[in-house]
């Protein structure tokens, strides 16, 4: 072994070259293995658009869904109920929705496309339990200015009947509304926003 | 970014031997600077076996170990999961090749004498560590519940009722039902993924700390400690770290290169690496035309099937590998390399290279009466491989050459005596002068000087 | 010496092992599939969906999937391919019920998706090519490739119906026994023979693509990563003789 005749900065070049084409390739060959954690194409499916006929359902009725997983919410509102809400109580935290927790066209006072029909996703912004649905005013339980909305057993927030969360309460955001659209009167798409709005 | 450095490492280094691991494993481990081609497999099984266990974790998280389920849930991966299909195919090609790594790393030791003193813990333990995988490939084959691998673990646990007395039941047992089932699925499952991966990572620390205490052997076989320099390196070596670090990358992408060529373009490897008879569920009610092992126990399967008698056929399958672990004591010359052998052993080590090809050769096909002898007769080359071995250990005597020609020679006959059937003599005869011209030329033409004697060995390497 | 074995080994590898599927295969027969031909391959999934998918199910692929690859957008597949009522994103599943089929045809009809890997594009090529007249079968039909099969020739519209061909040949223990010499066309078809045997061709290329879409994608980033390894191959390569300059 002889030092004298070692050239360096080749040494230097090579070895730094080498260490970062190949670190660039282990990086890439992460990549599969990142993919395919990934929802698969099963689960892809599973959280395609589904169609919900909603003509047969009564003032005030609620039905629960399925998509992606998570319990979606459509609630038949009455005219009064629609009209309690646009007062724009005091007690609410974001009235106006001005956090994203909605797409464009539900960031009003209803947070719906059409006032009659509300459409959620029933998981509590705070810690994600199911919220129970209390149209009932002023129950025993949640006192005599309870005006009708949604309760959360968990940690007792609180949200009005467009999913509006109060002030002072564990939930710190209006509950979510998911994309959907209108297929006809009487028939929902959720999973996709309406074709003339901004995606 | 120096000082950072080292002051991380001198703050790890107070409370874990950090750099005193690397300089005894890597800086300052002295590796024989002769090592050629051979020498590259060692640390690409390693490559392989992290290659197998992080594909294998990912398969893990998609995969469903359910009579039901698995086959679906294999063509799930293939189809669904994001690149799930390369995840998959990386796998089942990392099977295939290590063994293939690991059969030119067993070939190395043998060619070269590494299993002999100081060095037969090491070979002991790459036995074990070789048993180990073949129990994980072929649980492994299992999982993916198609028709081969269904018949394939049915007819691999049906040796061992072989076993006198306790055989059936013990086979009842190993499945956990009276046919390959949901439980025997389940259970190949549970020790694919975490036992058995468990005990070759543990045989694998346990071969290399045994071999860096005792250094490598090298392809003239000579010990390189015995020649150190002023400062005690050994004069014939060279620093792991950063000669054979960086032949050993340069190695690696040349085998990754091929690895590749195989997964993208080749993932069947013409029926090799996946049969087409596993792409069909598995059916208890029909069996494949012929059921062949995968490639890589093909050879053993030859010579199980080459006696007619279950029982004797699974005990010589057996014998045909635990022979290898008694390598150390049956080989007892003491010149390691081939280089320096005699031609004879020369002769012996390349029949040996031909007979277990030949033999996985013959257990892809069907047995038929000529494939069968054939079998039998390069399974007895299998063996004579070590008597030969054996023979060579010392200089022999001529009564020595004379009895030893005779008792096997005898012992061959006599079986084929036993065996003979009317209307095969033919084949019996032609066949049985395999072994006799093998033990002729190997026991007789020892005696010739230019043939048997073995050559002086050098004293330093020789590259 | 083991580079022989290696040798040997890839040799094998190229011609592969023998697996015989019922019946011998046919040398009079050889297809070509080309899977870079999209319009092939779209064709043969129409043919398939049509004369097919009644009786047998591709049920590990997606319809979604299929046009995707094919390159068709989601309307065409929902007008042209799927007639099972189902969604684009469902697995092509058959309402038939096993039972029920094996009642029909005495044998449930095997579900495709993985038959070109399991038995090879020849094989089907030769199956759909060699259906031929025979009276004493329940439909009317034999077949050459796979003799008995309990399966009847959906495609005869197209084909036509063809009478086989026999001549005695001597067998090992000096018995004579007819086989098969070839088939010709006696009643032709709505297809000329060369159009149907486009129509096999496709179909065949179909099934080969839908046993394995991996493959469509896998050679081209199979050439990728070979192209990388050979330059992080160079630069190893320089690296170590760089420092094995030392030595000698």
């Amino acid at each position: 072994m002889s030092d004298d005749t070692v050239d360096v900065g080749r040494r230097r070049f090579l070895t730094g070259s080498t260490a970062l084409v190949g670190g660039t390739g282990a990086v890439v060959a992460m990549w599969p293995f990142v993919a395919s954690m990934s929802p698969s194409a099963r689960a892809r499916t599973a959280g395609a658009p589904i169609e919900v006929d909603i003509g047969q359902m009564d003032w005030g009725q609620k039905i629960d869904l399925i998509w992606r997983k998570q319990p979606i919410w459509i609630i038949r509102r009455t005219p009064e109920m629609v009209a309690m809400l646009e007062s724009e109580p005091s007690y609410l935290r974001d009235p106006n929705s001005a956090q994203s927790q909605q797409p464009e066209f539900a960031r009003n006072s209803h947070r719906s496309l059409n006032p009659e029909f509300l459409v959620l996703v029933g998981v509590c912004t705070h810690l994600g339990c199911n919220p129970t649905y209390r149209p009932d005013a002023a129950p025993e339980d949640l006192g005599s200015d309870w005006p009708g909305g949604f309760f959360c057993a968990c940690h007792g927030s609180r949200f009005d009947l467009s999913g509006r969360v109060y002030d002072h309460v564990p939930a710190n955001a209006n509950l979510r509304v998911p994309p959907y659209r209108f297929v006809s009167d009487t028939r929902i798409l959720i999973g996709e926003m309406p074709e003339d709005a901004p995606a | 970014m120096k000082a950072y450095f080292g002051g991380l490492i001198g703050w790890i280094d107070a409370r874990f031997p950090l750099m005193r691991l690397w300089n005894e494993h890597f800086a300052h481990y002295y590796a024989p600077k002769n090592f050629n081609f051979w020498y590259f497999f060692g640390s690409l099984a390693l490559l392989v076996l992290i290659i197998q266990i992080v594909t294998g974790i990912f398969l893990t998280m998609h995969y469903k170990p359910d009579a039901e389920l698995a086959f679906a849930s294999l063509e799930y991966i293939r189809r669904d999961v994001p690149l799930g299909w390369l995840i998959q195919y990386m796998h089942s090609t990392g099977a295939s090749f290590f063994f293939i790594v690991v059969y030119l790393h067993m070939f190395r030791g043998i060619m070269y004498g590494s299993f002999k003193a100081p060095r037969e813990l090491i070979w002991l333990l790459g036995m074990f560590l070789y048993m180990a995988l073949m129990a994980e490939a072929f649980m492994g084959y299992l999982l993916p519940w198609g028709n081969m691998s269904y018949w394939g673990a049915q007819v691999i646990v049906n040796l061992f009722s072989t076993i006198p007395w306790v055989g059936p039941d013990i086979a009842i047992w190993l499945r956990g039902d009276f046919a390959v089932s949901d439980a025997t699925l389940t259970r190949f499952f549970a020790l694919h993924v975490s036992a058995i991966p468990l005990a070759i990572l543990a045989l694998v620390m346990l071969h290399i700390m045994a071999l860096h205490e005792v250094g490598s052997n090298n392809p003239d076989g000579v010990e390189i400690k015995k020649h150190k320099d002023a400062d005690g390196k050994p004069l014939d070596g060279v620093p792991f770290h950063p000669y054979y670090t960086v032949k050993d990358i340069w190695g690696s992408i040349a085998f990754l290169f091929l690895f590749a060529l195989v997964v993208f373009f080749a993932p069947e490897m013409g029926g090799y690496f996946l049969e087409p008879d596993n792409f069909t569920p598995a059916n208890p009610l029909l069996t494949p035309e012929h059921i062949v092992p995968v490639w890589y126990f093909t050879p053993f399967y030859s010579i199980l099937r080459a006696i007619p008698d279950p029982q004797f056929g699974a005990l010589a399958m057996l014998l045909s590998i635990l022979v290898l672990f008694f390598l150390p004591w049956i080989d007892r010359n003491p010149v390691r390399s081939v280089r320096y052998r005699s031609q004879l052993y020369k002769l012996n080590l390349l029949l040996f290279v031909v007979t277990f090809a030949v033999l996985g050769y013959l257990g892809f096909n069907a047995p038929t009466a000529l494939y069968s002898e054939l079998a039998l007769r390069f399974g007895e080359w299998y063996f004579l491989f070590f008597i030969a071995l054996w023979f060579f250990s010392r200089p022999r005597r001529n009564i020595e050459r004379l009895v030893s020609l005779a008792v096997v020679l005898g012992l061959i006959s006599l079986y084929d005596v036993v065996r003979m059937e009317p209307g095969h003599e033919m084949l019996v005869f032609l066949g049985w002068l395999m072994p006799a011209a093998f033990v002729t030329v190997m026991f007789l033409g020892s005696g010739i000087e230019k043939l048997g004697r073995d050559l002086p060995v050098p004293d330093r390497v020789t590259e | 010496m083991k580079r022989t074995l290696l040798l040997a080994a890839l040799c094998l590898g190229l011609t592969g092992p023998a697996f015989a599927a019922g019946g011998a295969e046919l040398p009079g027969y050889q297809v070509v599939v080309d899977l870079t031909n999209r319009a092939s391959l779209q064709r043969g999934a129409k043919y398939f969906m049509n004369y097919c998918l009644g009786c047998h199910s591709v049920k590990y692929s997606r319809y979604s999937r299929v046009g995707e690859d094919l390159g068709l957008d989601m309307e065409m597949v929902k007008d042209n391919l799927i007639f099972t009522g189902q969604r684009v994103s469902e697995r092509m599943e058959i309402a038939m019920a096993p039972d029920e089929a094996e009642r029909w045809f005495g044998a449930s009809p095997p579900d495709l998706s993985m038959i070109a890997r399991q038995k090879g594009a020849t094989y089907i090529y030769q199956y759909l090519m060699t259906f031929y007249a025979d009276e004493d079968r329940p439909w009317g039909v034999n077949n050459w490739r796979f003799p008995y099969t309990t399966m009847p020739h959906v495609l005869w519209r197209e084909q036509g119906l063809q009478q086989a061909e026999w001549k005695e040949v001597e067998n090992g223990n000096g018995e004579k026994k007819p086989v098969i010499a070839g088939l010709t066309l006696e009643s032709p078809g709505l297809k000329t023979p060369e159009e149907y045997q486009q129509l096999v061709v496709d179909i065949t290329s179909f099934l080969v693509y839908v046993s394995e879409p991996a493959r469509l994608t896998r050679e081209s980033v199979g050439t990728w990563v070979l192209f990388f390894l050979l330059v992080l191959g160079g630069f190893a390569y320089f690296l170590k003789r760089e420092y094995w300059q030392d030595i000698h």
